[in-house]
C-alpha cells in the first residue's frame, strides 16, 4: 500500500515546525513526532578553513544567539591554540567573554519572554492569533512592551561593545579577546541615564518575575499540569555546583535529583554523550551513554540548569531560586511550563552578573590573549540561552579544520520536545477527527516553552508557522492543518 | 625635469607631469580614482580594470595611461561609475568572497570598493568555482577562492636579490598564484604579514592571525577607501 510522504526538507530560513500525530487502531494517540527539517551543512563546509576563523564563521548558524556559538567555538579553539581548557585565559580575557555572554543571555531571554511568551500570558493562550503577539501587548500594556524593547537594547548594546557588533561580532579570538572595556563604555552601562543602566535592568527583571508569578498564581493548574513528565537534566555547573553559563563541568541528574554525572570534563564528552538518529528528522537525538538511547535522553536549558545547579551565585536570583526549588521540595522540576519561570530567574541573574562585571576593574586590563602549545583537537562548551552547546574541532598540521561536530541546544532538547508534543496530543487529540485551532495553539505552546532554535525562523510576529498531520495506524493521512 | 601639462578631470582644471600615469596625476590633484591591482612604487599592471576612465572619449585604464597635455578625463560620470561597479561585481561573482568570516574583512580593498559602489548583489550570476585553500606553507595560507589575480604579490613581494616570492602558475581559468619553491623557506612571519597587507583581498593570510583587530578599528572602518582625497576637497 502506498503511503503519502509529507515531510519536505526546507531550510530553517523557511522554517516551520512539522508535527505528525500517529493514531493506533482505536483512534488513540500512540506517538507524536516533531520533525526538524533544517539542514545547514556547517559541519561540512567549515572543513578546510583555518581554525582561527571558526569563532567568526560558525556563529553564522544563528542570528539570535550567535554569541553562544562564537564563544563555544572560541573555547574549542583556545584548546587548539594552547590556551587551556577554560581556565587558561587572562583575567581580562575571561571576564570580557563573560560580560559578552551574560549580555547575550539577558537579551535572548528577554526577547523570548517579552516578545514571544508575554502575549500568551497577558492576552491568553486561546486569544486570537491576530492580536496574540507583541504588537497586541504593546497596544494593551505599553509600559511592559517598552520594558522588553529597552531591556533587549541594553543587552544588544553591551554585546556591541564587547564583541564589536550587536550580531555576529568578532570579540573572542583564539586564546582571549581583541579588546577590553574602556571606562567610557563601562560608565555608559553602569551609570547611563534611565532606563539604560544595570540597576534599572535588575529592577525590571524583578518586575518580569513578579508578572510571571502573578500569572502563575492565577493559572497554577495549567502551568503545573501542562506537559509534565519526568526526565534527566543536563548542564554545565561551576566546580562548587553554582550556576555558570560560561564554563564548568558537565553535570547530569535524574528526575529525582540523583547525580548521574558530576563535573565531568567536557573535553571527554564523546565518552559521555551519544547521538542517535531517526529516519524522520535531520536532527540528532543525544543521550547519556551510561543510560543508553532509550533511557538516557535529557532536558537542557533554563529548567535543566536550575535542576542541576546547587545555587545561583547572585543574591536576588538566589532568593528566587530558593522559591523555585521549594515548589518541588528541592527535587528536580519536570514541569514544561516552568521553563518560563526558570528563564526569568536567569534574566535576573544575568542582570546581576552584568552589574558585578561592569564594576570589576579587571575589564580595563590590557593583557588580553594567552597562548601555549598547539593542539590538534579542541572541545568548547557553553550554556547557551536554550541549553548546553557543544563545539568540537580537529585540525591538521596545516591548521585546517578536518572535523567539526556541533550539538546545539535545541538538538539536546529533541526528545523532550517530542515528548512534550506527545503529551499535548494525547490530552487534546485522542479520539478527535479534526485538528482545531486551539489544538494547534497547545502544540505551539508546548514547543515554545523550550524556546527552540527552530524559532529563529518562527520569531516572526504572530503565530508560529506550523503543520500538524494526523496519521492512522497504517500510516495514512487522516487530516492535516497548516498555517 | 618633466614637463608640466594641464588637463581636466570631470571638468576640473588640473596640473601634472607629462608622462606620469593618470592615477598618479589625479592623486596629486586630490582626485580619487579607484584601483585594485595598482600598488604605489611598482610598475602598473592594469589587470583589474577598476581604474577605468574615459580619456578624450575613449575608455582607458588610468594606471597605465601616461598623461598628456590637454587630456579631458571622465572619472565620476554615471557611465564610468557603472563600468567600475560592473567590474567589481564581476570580481565578486567570479570568486568565492565570503566576507563575514574573512580575516581581511574591514581591511579588504575589494570589499571597501563594494561598499563604495554600494553593491547590493552582483548583476552577474555567481560562478561558485571549486578552488582550494593551500595551507601547506608554515607561515602563509593561500585562499584561491579570494584571489583576483591582480599579481600585486608577484610584483611587490621580492627578496633582497629582487626575486619574487610568488609567481603565476597554470593557465587560463586555472591560473593561480603559487609560492616560488626555492624561496618558500625565506617567507618569515614578517614577510607573510607584508604579503597579507599587499594583497587587496584575503587571498594571502598570515597564519594564526585572526581577528586581533576589533571591528571598528580596521583599516577602512577608520577611513573609507578614497576618503583621504575627498577630505582635502
Amino acid at each position: 500500500m502506498s503511503r503519502k510522504i509529507t515531510i519536505e526538507p526546507v531550510t530553517r530560513v523557511e522554517g516551520h515546525g512539522k508535527v505528525t500525530i500517529h493514531l493506533d487502531k482505536a483512534g488513540e494517540v500512540s506517538q507524536s513526532r516533531l520533525h526538524i527539517v533544517e539542514f545547514r551543512g556547517f559541519e561540512r563546509f567549515v572543513q578546510g578553513r583555518p581554525y582561527w576563523e571558526v569563532p567568526v564563521l560558525v556563529q553564522r548558524l544563528c542570528g539570535i544567539c550567535p554569541v553562544s556559538h562564537h564563544l563555544a567555538a572560541a573555547k574549542a579553539v583556545d584548546v587548539i591554540a594552547g590556551a587551556g581548557t577554560g581556565d587558561g585565559l587572562t583575567v581580562t580575557g575571561e571576564k570580557m567573554r563573560r560580560l559578552m555572554h551574560y549580555a547575550q543571555f539577558f537579551q535572548s531571554h528577554v526577547l523570548h519572554f517579552f516578545h514571544l511568551v508575554s502575549p500568551d500570558l497577558l492576552l491568553g493562550v486561546d486569544a486570537d492569533p491576530a492580536i496574540r503577539n507583541i504588537i497586541g501587548v504593546a497596544l494593551q500594556h505599553k509600559d511592559l512592551a517598552v520594558q522588553g524593547v529597552m531591556m533587549r537594547k541594553f543587552g544588544q548594546e553591551l554585546i556591541e561593545v564587547t564583541a564589536g557588533k550587536k550580531i555576529h561580532g568578532t570579540g573572542a579570538i583564539p586564546g582571549g579577546v581583541n579588546k577590553n572595556l574602556s571606562i567610557e563604555e563601562r560608565d555608559r552601562f553602569l551609570k547611563g541615564a534611565d532606563p539604560l543602566n544595570a540597576d534599572k535592568m535588575i529592577e525590571w527583571s524583578v518586575a518580569a518575575l513578579d508578572l510571571f508569578k502573578d500569572y502563575y498564581g492565577k493559572n497554577k493548574d495549567m502551568i503545573d499540569g501542562f506537559s509534565h513528565f519526568p526526565s534527566n537534566h543536563l548542564s554545565l555547573v561551576r566546580k562548587d555546583g553554582a550556576l555558570d553559563f560560561y564554563h564548568g563541568g558537565i553535570r547530569a541528574v535524574d528526575s529525582e535529583g540523583n547525580k548521574i554525572i558530576d563535573y565531568a570534563d567536557y573535553q571527554d564528552y564523546t565518552n559521555i554523550i551519544g547521538e542517535g538518529v531517526k529516519s524522520w528528522s535531520y536532527m540528532k537525538f543525544p543521550y547519556l551513554l551510561s543510560l543508553g538511547e532509550e533511557e538516557g535522553w535529557y532536558r537542557v536549558g533554563p529548567l535543566a540548569r536550575l535542576n542541576t545547579c546547587d545555587f545561583i551565585p547572585s543574591p536576588l536570583a538566589q532568593k528566587e531560586f530558593e522559591l523555585f526549588k521549594a515548589h518541588t521540595n528541592g527535587k528536580p522540576n519536570n514541569m514544561c511550563m516552568h521553563y518560563h519561570w526558570a528563564r526569568i530567574i536567569e534574566i535576573l541573574h544575568s542582570a546581576e552578573v552584568i552589574k558585578e562585571l561592569l564594576e570589576d576593574p579587571d575589564l580595563q586590563g590590557t593583557d588580553l590573549v594567552a597562548s601555549g602549545e598547539r593542539k590538534d583537537e579542541g572541545v568548547g562548551l557553553v550554556e547557551a540561552p536554550r541549553g548546553t552547546l557543544f563545539h568540537h574541532y580537529n585540525v591538521n598540521e596545516d591548521d585546517q579544520i578536518t572535523m567539526c561536530n556541533l550539538i546545539v541546544s535545541t538538538t539536546n532538547n529533541n526528545v523532550p520536545m517530542n515528548k512534550a508534543v506527545n503529551f499535548v496530543a494525547k490530552a487534546q487529540m485522542s479520539g478527535q477527527a479534526e485538528i482545531t485551532e486551539p489544538m494547534m495553539n497547545m502544540v505551539e505552546v508546548a514547543i515554545r516553552a523550550y524556546d527552540p532554535c527552530l524559532s529563529c525562523a518562527t520569531h516572526a510576529l504572530g503565530e508560529m508557522p506550523l503543520e500538524v498531520t494526523m496519521l492512522d495506524a497504517d500510516g495514512n493521512e487522516i487530516t492535516s492543518r497548516k498555517r | 625635469m618633466s614637463e608640466f601639462v594641464s588637463f581636466k578631470i570631470d571638468g576640473k582644471q588640473c596640473m601634472g607631469r607629462a608622462g606620469e600615469y593618470i592615477t598618479e596625476a589625479a592623486e596629486r590633484n586630490n582626485i580619487y580614482i579607484p584601483t585594485l591591482c595598482d600598488y604605489k612604487g611598482t610598475a602598473p599592471k592594469a589587470s583589474c580594470r577598476v581604474c577605468t576612465v574615459k580619456v578624450n572619449g575613449r575608455v582607458m585604464t588610468s594606471c597605465t595611461t601616461p598623461l598628456q597635455e590637454g587630456m579631458e578625463i571622465e572619472n565620476e560620470t554615471a557611465e564610468i561609475q557603472d563600468i567600475r561597479s560592473g567590474i567589481i561585481e564581476l570580481l565578486f561573482a567570479e570568486g568565492n568572497h565570503l566576507c563575514p568570516s574573512c580575516e581581511k574583512s574591514g581591511s579588504c580593498e575589494l570589499q571597501a570598493l563594494g561598499y563604495r559602489f554600494r553593491m547590493m548583489v552582483p548583476r552577474f550570476p555567481y560562478l561558485f568555482p571549486v578552488r582550494e585553500i593551500d595551507a601547506s606553507h608554515p607561515k602563509l595560507i593561500k585562499d584561491h577562492n579570494r584571489c583576483i589575480l591582480c599579481k600585486r604579490c608577484v610584483r611587490v613581494m621580492k627578496d633582497e636579490k629582487g626575486r619574487s616570492f610568488f609567481a603565476f602558475y597554470k593557465r587560463g581559468a586555472k591560473l593561480e598564484i603559487t609560492i616560488a619553491p626555492e624561496l618558500a623557506d625565506k617567507i618569515t612571519d614578517e614577510v607573510a604579514q607584508q604579503a597579507m597587507d599587499v594583497c587587496p583581498t584575503g587571498a594571502l593570510l598570515k597564519k594564526r592571525k585572526g581577528w586581533d583587530v576589533p571591528v571598528g578599528k580596521r583599516l577602512f572602518d577608520m577611513k573609507p577607501i578614497g576618503s583621504e582625497f575627498e577630505q582635502v576637497k
